[in-house]
């Protein structure tokens, strides 16, 4: 059975200019132990994704659809129930290490924090076993870190504090939300390191948000790909990256379909694409990456294309999907 | 050519920016009564002489503090049987003059002073800022009075008084924002471009600081109605016979048992007029997204 | 940390010496010249010759200041030629009416305006929070004395519950409260209005802050996210902007204590205005600012010690 399974999710906010359509039909499961990762450019709808299955949307935001874990659905939970789970089976860690710490309370007080509420520990019995957590994210002297404030410490070790929160009470999913973005490439490898090990050690599924494809080949075993708050591409991360079939990803990874579009910068990340992923108010009656796709044709525009199997395990929402060098119209990078 | 499409895109961009500005002031009703007060105030002080019903200063010995409604005096007379009416609407132009002219007086002066403390730092920063802690180290009310005295009573030296009570937040707000675009890119460009120190603070800093010393004006601009009405109740503004909402109190208060509605009149004229421009204030804050200093 | 202390003892430091040139210069600027105001008003030349004498008025200003500091530096302000009293006598008798009505109204502000901001934030775009942002706004546009005006009328005059004014010392601590009541809400009710605004505000900063989505993340109750993580960021904002309010209740002191005949150092700076009692109202004014400039000193190092921001690097942040 899967750790969590998403299934038809959509998120819709109401805004003073309208409604808007953040999150349409996003469906995805992820195993024990597996690394799941969530692609896209930002506004693509991915953390409004991972926030809507922690049931933390925005008052203005409402959600549908489906999710369960191990089996059970948690959509419908209230607000108590869900405060159950979240923080003990599924946790989360986000962009901005600099301030998802709350800035007058040490950071061992807010590790402990989660295992006094959860695990019903005293003060004293938490505040050990959050040096124990700290040790675990490699916070060296622990000890006496244990009582620092958030300000005291470097962006990298306020992230692995954010890890120890996360993985406190032995979580079954971890979300991570762009954990490594605001971090130095050599503190993002580091922080890689120590969730790709903690998820071996706990056996947690990991669900990383990233829009770093480096970090997806460094780490996951699956990748989805988002635009528009569609899933446009989905498979194993080998076979995906080896025959990627749907000109966004193909976009993503640098094989440019259009060289204005795309621009990897020098260390292979991507850079934005210029231009924004579209804002939806309403259902789109065409593929949502028309207006931006080299391959779009008529048949195109008359609506959204559903995932298809392209290959066994792999999936393309796309009405001309392909590898790259099936269009010779395309310029491919070696 | 392209200087062309330059100035057409700016103007066009500013025209977007001015309708979805109206666009999000109309969403906010109570900002909008404010407005409806303020143009109501602005307008019966400057029409003043038409729409009151009597000379504010005529006596009728024959009809001294008559109660609200009665025969030819609507909110009734005072102590020396002068329209209460009447001298409210002229009383207006004292209350509104203090208020926007002593706000005006504390920007001209504090903005060019704010902006060369800001954008040279150093000794002149130094001296600005003691200067300012100075001032503040005076309580506004204890300031304003101190300088009544000092230069007499009289309408327009409360105006001063209360220009130089404000100076320092002006200064302080105006300092720290010029400060702040000191560091943007755009201005050092210009100023790496050889732009002249004059034209970087008047074309690129002024327009940008202009946001946060509207919202401060709207604060000011109400407190200066009130400390007008304080100093001229204290009898250190304007000077009786003239008509004023502050003096109106004053001669009120004396009477509090004979005729209460006469102290009702003027005070809620002040906190009406005060009222408006803070709920305008309040919606122009939301509307520029602008954070205050104090 | 104790280098950010020192830094700021030094500058306070400066600022009360500059105060004091300010307030001599200021009062000799005064119209009338001041010996005529020193011997009651008299005019006849010999006297006044004296007292010029006396006084070290014809000394040069630069002289007459700093006779004057040296004398007010060991706590002598002079005597009130109006009433021969030292001023340091009746400053003595009158602070601590002072004291005590803007500790009541602070009180006051505290218990109303603390709760009513936190609610507002709590229920953001309520009917509650439009009402009580309304309020607040209706508070601080209504001018305290015109309030004092209407409380008299009505609670005094109308219906005779309370003294319209006069004080009675805290030994009759009843009639001391009932003689105290009506300005001390008079006066708490505007900073009511900031405090309430203030707290909302921060509140509001706080609860859209990243760290209350991580703990809303960690399971934590509405009420421990509410009540401790946000509340305690934004204390530490609202104490200083209550801090730096102590002005305003100065202010509002002086006018409150005059509609209501309360002999605290309010009424006395506006007294000293009209009965030209200059040696009197330069020592309220000193004692004012000096107040004034302590409170916002201990304002800031109580805001350095609440925010461990600055609290264990030891700069200023």
């Amino acid at each position: 059975m899967a750790r969590l399974e998403v299934e038809d999710l959509h998120v819709r906010f109401d805004t003073d200019e309208g409604q808007t359509l953040a999150v349409n039909g996003v469906s995805f499961s992820v195993e024990p132990g597996e690394v799941l990762a969530l692609v896209g450019e930002s506004g693509c709808g991915k953390s409004m994704t991972a926030m809507a299955t922690m049931g933390l949307l925005p008052p203005a935001a409402s959600r549908s659809g489906s999710i369960r874990l191990e089996g059970r659905e948690i959509s419908g939970l209230s607000g108590r129930e869900m405060r159950r789970i979240l923080g003990r089976e599924i946790s989360m860690i986000f962009q901005e290490p600099m301030t998802s710490l709350n800035p007058v309370f040490t950071v061992g007080y807010q590790i402990g924090e989660v295992l006094r509420r959860h695990e019903g520990l005293s003060r004293k019995k938490a505040r050990l076993r959050a040096i124990e957590l700290l040790d675990l994210v490699r916070i060296p002297a622990a000890d006496r870190r244990v009582d620092e404030y958030p300000h005291q410490m470097s962006g990298g070790m306020r992230q692995r504090v954010m890890i120890a929160m996360a993985v406190a009470c032995n979580p079954k999913v971890l979300l991570a939300d762009e954990p490594t973005t605001a971090l130095d490439v050599t503190i993002q490898a580091q922080i890689l390191d120590i969730v790709r090990d903690l998820q071996h050690q706990l056996d947690t599924s990991v669900v990383m948000i990233t829009h770093d494809l480096g970090v997806v080949a460094d780490i996951a075993d699956r990748v989805v790909v988002m635009y528009a708050g569609h899933v446009v591409e989905t498979g194993a991360v080998d076979e995906l990256f080896a025959s990627t079939q749907h000109p966004y990803t193909l976009g993503l990874l640098g094989s440019v379909p259009r060289p204005d579009l795309v621009l990897a910068d020098v260390q292979g990340r991507l850079a934005e694409i210029p231009g924004m992923v579209p804002t939806l108010h309403e259902p789109p009656t065409e593929c949502v990456f028309a207006p931006r796709c080299p391959r779009v044709s008529d048949d195109c525009r008359t609506e959204m294309p559903r995932l298809a199997e392209t290959a066994p395990g792999q999936w393309a929402a796309c009405v001309h999907p392909g590898v790259a060098r099936a269009h010779p119209t395309e310029v491919v990078l070696p | 050519m392209s200087a062309a499409g330059a100035t057409v895109r700016v103007g066009r961009r500013r025209s977007a920016g001015r309708s979805r500005f109206v666009a999000r002031f109309r969403r906010r009703p109570l900002a909008l009564i404010g407005l409806v007060g303020v143009v109501v105030v602005v307008v019966v002080a400057l029409a003043a002489p038409l729409l009151a019903p009597y000379d504010p200063a005529a006596s009728d010995y024959s009809a001294i503090l008559q109660g609200p409604g009665s025969p030819g005096h609507l909110l009734g007379t005072d102590d020396l049987g002068r329209d209460v009416l009447s001298r409210l609407i002229v009383g207006s132009r004292a209350s509104l003059t203090a208020g926007v002219f002593a706000t005006l007086l504390a920007l001209v002066v504090a903005v060019p002073i704010g902006m060369v403390a800001g954008y040279y730092r150093g000794w002149v920063d130094v001296i600005v800022s003691r200067v300012t802690d100075v001032v503040l180290s005076f309580p506004f009310l204890i300031l304003a009075v101190g300088l009544a005295a000092i230069l007499g009573p009289s309408l327009k030296n409360a105006t001063i008084a209360l220009a130089v009570g404000q100076l320092p937040m002006f200064v302080r707000i105006t300092r720290g924002e010029v400060m702040g675009l000191r560091e943007q890119e755009y201005v050092q460009a210009a100023v790496i471009n050889g732009a002249p120190t004059r034209v970087v603070l008047r074309r690129h800093m002024l327009p940008n600081i202009l946001s946060p010393l509207i919202v401060q004006s709207t604060v000011a601009i109400p407190g200066a109605i009130i400390g007008a009405a304080v100093l001229s109740f204290l009898g250190l503004g304007v000077q009786p016979p003239t008509a004023a909402w502050g003096t109106m109190l004053s001669q009120a208060q004396q009477y509090v048992s004979q005729a209460p509605w006469f102290a009702v009149f003027p005070g809620l004229a002040i906190a009406v007029t005060t009222l408006s421009f803070n709920l305008f204030g309040d919606g122009l804050r939301d509307v520029l997204d602008v954070r205050l200093a104090s | 940390m104790q280098w950010y202390i020192l830094r700021r003892v030094g500058q306070s430091l400066v600022t009360l010496f500059i105060a004091t040139i300010v307030v001599f210069v200021g009062v000799r600027a005064l119209p009338g010249d001041a010996a005529t105001a020193l011997s009651a008003e008299t005019s006849n030349p010999k006297v006044l010759q004296a007292i010029r004498q006396e006084y070290g008025l014809d000394q040069p200003v630069p002289v007459q200041y700093v006779r004057w500091l040296g004398h007010a530096i060991q706590g002598d302000l002079g005597q009130s030629p109006k009433t021969g009293i030292s001023v340091s006598q009746t400053l003595a008798e009158r602070l601590p009416v002072t004291l005590e009505l803007a500790g009541l109204a602070l009180i006051i502000a505290l218990a109303i305006g603390l709760p009513i901001g936190i609610l507002a934030a709590v229920r953001r775009g309520s009917v509650a929070d439009y009402v009580a942002s309304t309020t607040a706004l209706v508070g601080l546009s209504v001018p305290h004395f015109w309030l004092g005006i209407l409380f008299i009328l009505g609670f005094a005059v109308s219906l005779q519950w309370l003294p319209a004014s006069g004080f009675v010392p805290l030994t009759d601590p009843l009639g001391n409260l009932s003689h105290m009541a009506m300005p001390a809400v008079v006066l708490g009710i505007g900073l009511a209005a900031v405090v309430m605004r203030q707290m909302r505000s921060a509140m509001l900063e706080s609860l859209g802050a990243d760290f209350v989505r991580t703990a809303r993340a960690k399971g934590m109750s509405e009420r421990v996210v509410v009540g401790i993580h946000v509340l305690r960021n934004s204390l530490i904002t609202v104490v200083t902007v209550v801090g730096l309010q102590l002005g305003t209740l100065i202010s509002g002191a002086v006018i409150t204590e005059q509609i209501f005949i309360i002999p605290g150092i309010g009424k006395l700076t506006i007294d000293s205005v009209f009965s030209r009692d200059y040696p009197s109202l330069q020592g309220v004014v000193l004692i004012t600012a000096t107040g004034y400039i302590v409170a916002n000193l201990l304002v800031d190092i109580a805001y350095s010690l609440l925010n461990p921001r600055i609290r264990v690097s030891g700069g200023a942040a």
